[in-house]
């Protein structure tokens, strides 16, 4: 890139301009600044209200959970001076206080997401106090704030239990670290020390994402290589007329090569018939919704992220050099290993953290072909999103692949640069 | 060499015959994914053309095409003029913070989805633009920006920024000098960064399953229910509709990058 | 200038004159034979009849994007048809509208409707029991071996029948079939399974199968997969295999021992816009005639008038015939144990 620009030469230029012509050549600097950032800002601001700010509202939710505090908030604040790790539940005044509070709930019929929320700290609470709720609304205010311990204790036994109590001082905190902890499988026990928890969930989860984005990223590499050798080593015109082969797939929709590995890997598919018309299997083999279907799917949905920089890099390699080292002797093989090869490490190693960024996040394809065992770690996300509801978890493990993947994009900014990704 | 093309031939039939296999697929007159005994021995009564009536006689077929080019158009339009100014902006040397910006501004091709939907889940459900067009092409546009920024960018590699302030410097106003001193320029560029926009709106479906309600439902998202649910064919013709349209558009991409090559070499 | 204005005006038109969709309420259901059944004989005549226009969406069941609906004051979807499970924690987290059951009509044969409805359909004030389905596993009799399966405990059995079996991916129903094929009576199910002794039992067991299964996430793949041959026996739901065989043809044979039923249940989500066209829809729809039009698909009716109208060959195969062989799903018990079961089932299938 031309630089005209005066920065790069001030050093000379000082000597011989006044200071009045310096103050000048800021000033038109200053604005040359200002005109360039003008032209980026209408997109900057775009970008950070319809993007950024999502994403920063997601890490938000991740440790931001007010339900219970709004839900509760006088209990809590009866609760602030009830020490947890006794072994006593909370006095009969703190239980009087939630009971009126639990009534109103019952009637604003917002005792259900009092209940999901304790439940998810105590399975099998919510039950108990979605009965105590409606048991609650028919009493006379009044009365709950003298008698409502007894009438809570008598509607349902477990009001009487220390844990019920703990888990509801703890879900009242509004910020907190829970979902993080849950998300690395860890828990908080009573002694308020972190502990591995019961499920082993999640960590196993990312590692076989990774190794999914690695055996993903490495096949890639592998069938990716001889293919960009061949057309880089083409002729121009032979290369310009393969390299649709590879194009068309890169801009056809995602959801119809997913549909096409459906009709290929289904027990009656074609990969299935045409085996068992060669008579290599004799009954079919389950490919679908497996590990395997997502793996091969994604290689191939992926590939061409793999040839497009392979092949621009090595298009740029003279041959030249592979001959010198063969003429001076060198063997093909290792001349192609120690002189060739590494000059393609720019373009395989963008490939691969393209690859690898792009597979490690990935939903559609495995949510569609992967079963159970093809499952990834933004599949799980989609269920807390969809199905379990629990948002804060759901969050927390998108905030961590988010750092991971952030991770990889800067490694990825360093060792190639992110403007100088090249599209088809 | 013998056996590197026979690899490399290997290779080119991995990637294309998943694609040409749903071809003749999407005629099957079963209502199945796969090839009948008629089919192969090329009996003219295994094929049918029934999927393809189908799509154009369902209205939920009809209303996700329309939604797709709708969407896709809007979400085109925006990404394409504020990444384009955005591309100039940051081509330019003395841009302040280059770095940081450009990896800013990239950020959304990198993302994964899944995290990308859960947050605009989050973050428009508050503003009140979840189920609606306006969120929608919101979304898609802010996904299409990074391609628009790249392909500008590799059009504007090379050119001069004092042209700018040339014509600037002359008394040409700002918007004068857009059109007829960058554009002429950078138009393969911004034509190919708007088909690349168009075309991540138009395939994406994780955004619209979380954001979409059902008045926004696209082609993709209709794909992937029937392929949750019930899986027929009409999903293959579609499949195949969608084959030849990004056909003719790598067709359209590759002739203004033939065509742009020319001119900077002078032919034209 | 030109270029700018008109882009100003493209940029204009998007953001603001999306396609209006006037004059129409949207109504979410399951899809499927069951979708079709109901367009059939309720959502087409209550058009007819009335001029209203219905979206008709399909979704999988759970409360999330209603909750977002709600919560975010953008409602989009006026009516839906949820299953019990879901129906409980939706009305008590103030997601739906309560239902006036005094409103609704008097069966055909003049039957009050407190009367005609059965208790379930009217026990929750946020909807009206819609039909009566069940869950059950069903084989093919072409690909089966070993004879025909009979009971739960035959699902479990994977040296006589041998194949692969299909769950749908979830803990519930798996979790009572497991127990119930462990010998845990029926009417302790629910009991047991809260304790982790019993989830134990309940891992355990289906640790035995675990490599001859096949799991689906959607009930309208249990039919493709008992078709295809990617299972010889599936957990289904009735009505799904029940259109294979009566459309279709198709070889299945439903097992009625140890099925759990439940009701589905048409609701409205709080803070639609078309509150008294939703409330008109269900008070059609749950009418006597519009019922009994279930029978397509082998979903029994919720009000006892709704049966004059049933095709006396289908009353057999309705889940009503055989409830003494089943077991009701406990809406409570899912409400207290789905999460924390669904982590732990989660952590199951990965190990």
């Amino acid at each position: 890139m031309p630089q005209f620009d005066l920065t790069t030469n001030s050093n000379k230029v000082q000597s011989v301009l006044t200071v009045e012509e310096m103050a000048q050549s800021r000033k038109i600097q200053r604005r040359r600044k200002l005109i360039a950032f003008a032209f980026v800002t209408p997109l900057l601001v775009f970008v950070m209200i319809a993007f950024i700010a999502p994403i920063g509202t997601m890490l938000y939710r991740s440790v931001y959970n007010p339900t219970v505090a709004q839900l509760i908030p006088d209990t809590l604040e009866a609760l602030s001076d009830w020490d947890e790790s006794s072994d006593a539940r909370p006095d009969d005044a703190v239980l009087n206080r939630f009971a009126v509070e639990l009534r109103q709930l019952a009637i604003d019929r917002d005792s259900g997401k009092l209940a999901e929320e304790i439940n998810r700290g105590l399975p099998g609470s919510s039950s108990v106090i979605k009965a105590t709720g409606r048991k609650m609304k028919k009493m006379d205010p009044a009365l709950l704030s003298s008698e409502g311990a007894s009438l809570l204790i008598a509607t349902k036994p477990q009001w009487q239990t220390v844990e019920i109590w703990r888990v509801m001082k703890k879900s009242g905190a509004i910020f907190t670290d829970s979902s993080y902890l849950t998300a690395l499988d860890l828990d908080r026990n009573s002694d308020d020390e972190i502990v591995p928890r019961d499920t082993q969930v999640y960590i196993q989860l990312y590692l076989k994402s990774l190794k999914i984005a690695l055996t993903i990223t490495l096949l890639t590499a592998l069938i990716g290589f001889p293919l960009s050798y061949y057309l880089a080593t083409a002729s121009p015109k032979t290369a310009n007329t393969l390299m649709v082969f590879v194009l068309l797939p890169f801009w056809t929709s995602l959801l119809v090569r997913t549909t096409s590995w459906i009709a290929l890997l289904q027990t009656n598919g074609v990969v299935n018939s045409v085996l068992q018309y060669l008579h290599v299997i004799s009954e079919p083999i389950e490919m679908l919704y497996t590990e395997f279907a997502t793996v091969i799917a994604m290689t191939h949905i992926l590939l061409p992220f793999m040839i497009l920089p392979l092949y621009s890099v090595m298009k740029g390699i003279d041959p030249s050099y592979l001959r010198a080292a063969m003429s001076l002797g060198a063997k093909p093989i290792p001349a192609f290993i120690r002189i060739y090869m590494p000059m393609t490490v720019p373009g395989l190693s963008a490939g691969a953290l393209l690859v690898f960024i792009i597979s490690i996040g990935y939903y559609i394809t495995p949510a569609l072909v992967g079963g159970t065992d093809g499952q990834m770690i933004s599949n799980i996300i989609a269920f807390h999103m969809q199905s379990s509801n629990n948002w804060e978890l759901a969050a927390a493990l998108g905030s961590l692949l988010l750092a991971l993947i952030l991770l990889l994009y800067w490694i990825y900014d360093r060792l190639v640069g992110v403007s100088n990704i090249k599209l088809g | 060499m013998h056996g590197l093309r026979l690899t490399a031939w290997a290779v080119l039939a991995f990637l294309m015959v998943p694609i040409l296999v749903i071809i003749p697929l999407s005629f099957n007159a079963e209502p199945y994914f796969t090839f009948t005994e008629g089919m192969l021995s090329l009996d003219a009564d295994a094929y049918s053309l029934e999927w393809y009536a189908e799509i154009f006689n369902n209205e939920k077929w009809l209303l996700a095409i329309k939604n797709s080019f709708f969407i896709g158009l809007c979400a085109t339009i925006i990404a394409t003029a504020l990444g384009t100014f955005a591309a100039i902006g940051l081509s330019n040397p003395v841009m302040p913070f280059q770095r940081v910006i450009m990896a800013m501004l990239l950020s959304p091709m990198i993302v994964p989805l899944i995290i990308t939907a859960a947050g605009m889940y989050f973050f428009y459900t508050q503003l009140g633009l979840s189920g609606t067009y306006l969120g929608v092409i919101l979304a898609h546009a802010a996904l299409g920006t990074p391609f628009v920024i790249i392909t500008v960018n590799a059009a504007l590699s090379g050119f001069d920024h004092s042209l700018m302030r040339a014509s600037l410097g002359l008394g040409a106003p700002p918007i004068y000098t857009f059109f007829n001193v960058i554009m002429p320029l950078i138009r393969p560029g911004v034509i190919s960064g708007a088909l690349f926009a168009f075309v991540t709106s138009f395939d994406e479906v994780v955004v619209i399953l979380f954001l979409a309600g059902p008045e926004q439902r696209t082609i993709p998202r209709q794909m992937f229910s029937g392929l949750r649910e019930q899986i027929n064919p009409t999903i293959l013709a579609v499949a195949v509709l969608l084959v030849v349209i990004s056909g003719l558009m790598l067709l359209t991409i590759e002739y203004i990058r033939a065509r742009g090559e020319r001119i900077r070499s002078g032919e034209i | 200038m030109k270029a700018l204005k008109r882009l100003g005006v493209a940029i204009a038109l998007c953001t603001a004159a999306a396609p209006v969709m006037a004059d129409q309420f949207t109504a979410v259901s399951f899809g499927g034979a069951y979708g079709a059944a109901q367009q059939k004989h309720m959502l087409d005549p209550f058009m007819e009849k009335t001029g209203h226009k219905i979206l008709f969406e399909n979704y999988s069941g759970g409360i999330a994007e209603i909750k977002a609906q709600v919560e975010s004051g953008n409602v989009l979807w006026d009516v839906v048809d949820i299953e019990v499970i879901d129906l409980e924690r939706a009305c008590s987290e103030g997601l739906l509208e309560v239902f006036p059951h005094d409103t609704l009509p008097a069966g055909d044969d003049g039957t009050p409707a407190k009367d005609d409805f059965s208790p379930e359909a009217l026990s929750n004030e946020c909807g009206v029991g819609n039909i009566v389905w069940t869950v059950l596993y069903s084989y093919n009799k072409e690909t089966i071996e070993g004879g025909q399966p009979t009971t739960i405990e035959d699902l479990f059995n994977t040296e006589k029948f041998p194949g692969k079996r299909a769950l749908r991916k979830r803990p519930q129903v798996n979790m009572e079939w497991a127990l119930l094929a462990d010998g845990v009576p029926k009417e302790q199910i629910y009991d047991v399974l809260a304790t982790e002794a019993g989830q134990k039992q309940a891992f355990a067991k289906l640790d035995t199968i675990k490599n001859d299964l096949v799991w689906f996430d959607s009930w309208s793949q249990a039919p493709q997969l008992l078709n295809d041959g990617g299972a010889v026996m599936v957990q289904s739901a009735n009505g799904r295999i029940f259109d294979a065989i009566q459309s279709d043809n198709k070889p299945f044979e439903m097992v009625w021992d140890a099925h759990i039923y439940d009701l589905d249940v048409w609701a409205i989500v709080k803070g639609t816009k078309h509150k008294a066209v939703a409330e008109e829809f269900i008070r059609f729809a749950t009418s006597s005639k519009p019922e009994s039009g279930m029978q397509d698909v082998a979903y029994g009716p919720t009000r006892q008038s709704s049966y004059a109208y049933v095709d006396p060959a289908i009353i057999p195969r309705l889940p009503s015939a055989h409830l003494e062989e089943g077991l009701q799903a406990s809406g409570t018990f899912w409400a207290d144990y789905g999460e924390s079961l669904g982590e732990k089932f989660n952590e199951w299938l990965l190990n």
